[in-house]
């Protein structure tokens, strides 16, 4: 009987491990962990393009992570990326002047919203809206910028 | 010629035979299910000789994989100055692939193997038949439980195997290499999704491989030759074939799951 009542806790013990385990890889390894826990309040920032910026992409300022990017939409009238950020109710003392630009960790690295603080004593609150953005760099533009400027330079050189 | 023609025939006619007896076994499993729900203590028992007693391998390997993949990942990454989605990597090749992948392969080894010799030796010992003759039936009382028993223990060890092999990854990134464990999880969350990783890599694969592997395992021990070579063969049999079945079946889920 005993030794019954030790075989039955030891597969009691391997059954809520392997339903640990499996809770583990639903809430620490995939994204659902923090579907319900998302406490932050709302910005929004409109942006000409976002380049690659995915949702639940950091929000960071001075290099600390404040916040998520919550939700991406197009605004069809103005054709216009709207960016819904969610910031972390702590950080309650953001300027309204704040400016948000997109920026990327890296050359290859993930994009994210960078948020330079504005002078103003007036605090963003949910639903305020950044007015100062700046797009992402889209390096394809870049790149095309400076070829056809160095072939605008060249012709103009040969110009007398 | 016409010998050799003759013999590629008879394998293929041998190759049938042998589905076909392992398909009506498997309805002989299937019509013992009922029987077997009156007695769930032989489940129990069975889920520790195959569950608990693979639990440190899975265990062991888990951690070894993940810690390799750590390791591996940085030390490709890092010269791209990418080592943040080192979380992904390691997460990835996990949950879709080598999670249930390797813990069907340990498990074909260490407890199918164990399966079969079980079984087998039942037979040569002709327990099976004193079964029958007391009107006991060995499908309800032998076969069933441990079908039952590994088709559970299945997906549970390939998701301790995975999960353990997660924090392999994050003890090398980020404690041993230094990478951020902020960035290590993070990234890892944002590329990994419920439905479309874990529960389509994970959670399918192993049900199907757990499926097939004890399968494989309880069918090559009730069709041994009952000598102690026929054993013999028999073991070796079911970790080839359960290495070469669950190997091509990855490779059809993974087409069907992730190709494009």
């Amino acid at each position: 009987m005993v030794a019954i009542k030790k075989l039955e806790l030891a597969v009691g013990v391997f059954v809520a491990l392997g339903l640990v385990a499996f809770f583990m890889l639903a809430m620490k390894v995939s994204n659902i962990a923090e579907l319900g826990e998302d406490k932050g309040y709302k910005v929004t920032a409109r942006f000409e393009s976002i380049g690659g910026l995915k949702i639940r992409a950091p929000v960071s300022l001075a290099g600390v992570r404040i916040g998520r990017v919550a939700n991406i939409g197009l605004d069809t009238q103005t054709y216009e990326a709207v960016v819904t950020l969610s910031i972390d109710p702590q950080y309650d003392r953001l300027p309204t002047d704040s400016s948000a630009s997109i920026l990327t960790s890296g050359l290859l690295g993930e994009q994210y919203v960078g948020l330079e603080p504005g002078g103003m004593d007036t605090y963003l609150k949910n639903g305020s809206t950044l007015k100062l953005t700046q797009s992402a760099l889209v390096l394809e533009k870049l790149i095309a910028r400076m070829i056809t400027g160095a072939a605008d330079s060249e012709g103009s050189s040969k110009k007398p | 010629m016409l010998e050799s023609v003759r013999r590629l025939g008879r394998l293929a006619l041998r190759f049938l035979q042998r589905l076909g007896k392992a398909t009506l076994f498997l309805l002989g499993l299937l019509g013992a299910l009922a029987a077997l729900c009156k007695r769930p203590g032989l489940i129990v028992k069975q889920l520790y000789s195959l569950g608990v007693l693979s639990l440190p391998i899975i265990a062991m390997s888990g951690l070894f994989v993940g810690m390799v993949l750590g390791l591996q990942g940085y030390a490709n990454l890092v010269d791209f100055g990418a080592t943040s989605t080192l979380g992904t990597v390691v997460a990835l090749s996990l949950v879709r692939e080598l999670g249930p992948v390797l813990a069907a392969l340990l498990y074909a080894a260490r407890a199918g193997s164990a399966l079969t010799a079980e079984i087998g030796l039942m037979k040569v010992t002709e327990q099976l038949a004193c079964m029958q003759m007391m009107a006991v039936d060995p499908f309800a009382r032998v076969f069933a439980p441990r079908f039952v028993a590994g088709f559970i223990a299945m997906p549970l060890l390939a998701g301790i195997f995975t999960a353990i092999g997660v924090l392999g990854g994050y003890f090398v990134a980020v404690k041993q290499l230094g990478v951020d464990s902020g960035a290590f999880w993070s990234q890892m969350q944002a590329s990994v999704g419920l439905v479309d990783d874990v529960i389509k890599g994970v959670v399918i694969k192993s049900i199907a491989f757990g499926w097939v592997a004890n399968w494989i395992a309880v069918f090559e021990g009730y069709d041994a030759i009952p000598t102690s070579e026929g054993i013999s063969l028999a073991t070796t049999r079911t970790v080839v074939n359960t290495a070469l079945v669950v190997l091509a079946l990855d490779f059809v889920l993974t087409a069907i799951f992730f190709g494009v």
